[in-house]
């Protein structure tokens, strides 16, 4: 009898991997916005097994962050860009081979040191990754990279507002 | 079958291959960072299933990290995008040939 993570462990993945399938090839639509809705349920089906994995905090984040920033980004720039005339173009056969080909070769490559490699991993009965443990690690051992983190977030505001400027010298 | 380490790198891998599929085989600029995305969420699920199986949480703020670059990038990508398209008035990778030799 399979336990009821084990459960849902399939069906999180199973959907985590339909959506993006539906990201990068929808059949019925080639319009960006289904894709980016696509792309939502994926970062959606993630958290989940990030929750299974008990890490609650990154699921939390994962939806904020992402379903909430990122997506919301991507559709304020489709629709301000008008992509209409972008459906009507059709995939290159060309590079449906090259792609097929080379994400085979890339995934038999990941898959055969799989099961080289022998993971006799059990899950740790411990480990926790909750807002508090998160955060005590983040202020003590990583709180260098964490300030640096936000320079970088600094950075990258500063360039935005650069580059959205009109006259772009 | 219990679920255990190895299924979880399973799914990361087969999501960073549709991520890698994707941008090999996508012309329009804003799929290729959705795939780009997808990659980098493989990345972080492969973190995640390692914190967990190894008893040790650096993983997960790796991951933390990664949601913050990751959030940082698609917001620079996404104005470089506007502003070639303003001068451009396309967001097709076949378009945008100015540097080809």
């Amino acid at each position: 009898m399979p336990q009821l993570p084990d459960i849902l462990f399939y069906v999180f993945a199973a959907l985590t991997l339909l959506c993006g399938v539906l990201v990068i090839a929808n059949p019925f639509s080639r319009n960006p916005v289904t894709s980016a809705m696509f792309l939502v349920l994926t970062i959606i089906s993630m958290a989940g097994l990030f929750v299974l994995l008990h890490a609650f905090f990154l699921a939390a984040v994962q939806i904020l962050v992402y379903a909430g920033a990122v997506i919301v980004l991507f559709l304020f720039v489709i629709m301000l860009l008008d992509l209409k005339e972008e459906e009507r173009r059709k995939i290159k056969f060309f590079g449906i081979v090259a792609g097929l080909i080379s994400v085979g070769t890339i995934l038999a490559i990941f898959l055969k040191s799989l099961r080289a490699t022998n993971l006799n991993a059990q899950p740790s009965p411990t480990i926790e990754g909750d807002t508090a443990s998160l955060g005590k690690l983040l202020f003590t051992n990583y709180v260098l990279p964490f300030e640096i983190v936000s320079v970088l977030l600094l950075v990258a505001m500063i360039g935005v507002i650069l580059l959205s400027k009109k006259d772009l010298k | 079958m219990q679920v255990g380490l190895e299924q979880y790198l399973t799914v990361s891998f087969l999501l960073f291959s549709l991520g890698l599929l994707g941008v090999i085989m996508r012309r329009n600029l804003l799929v290729i960072y959705m795939s780009l995305e997808l990659m980098l969420n493989a990345a972080n699920l492969a973190l995640v299933a390692f914190s967990r199986f190894t008893d040790n949480l650096n993983g997960q703020v790796l991951v933390f990290f990664i949601i913050t670059v990751a959030a940082a990038e698609v917001s620079v990508g996404l104005a470089l995008i506007v502003a070639l398209y303003r001068k451009r008035q396309s967001a097709h990778v076949e378009d945008l040939t100015s540097m080809k030799l």
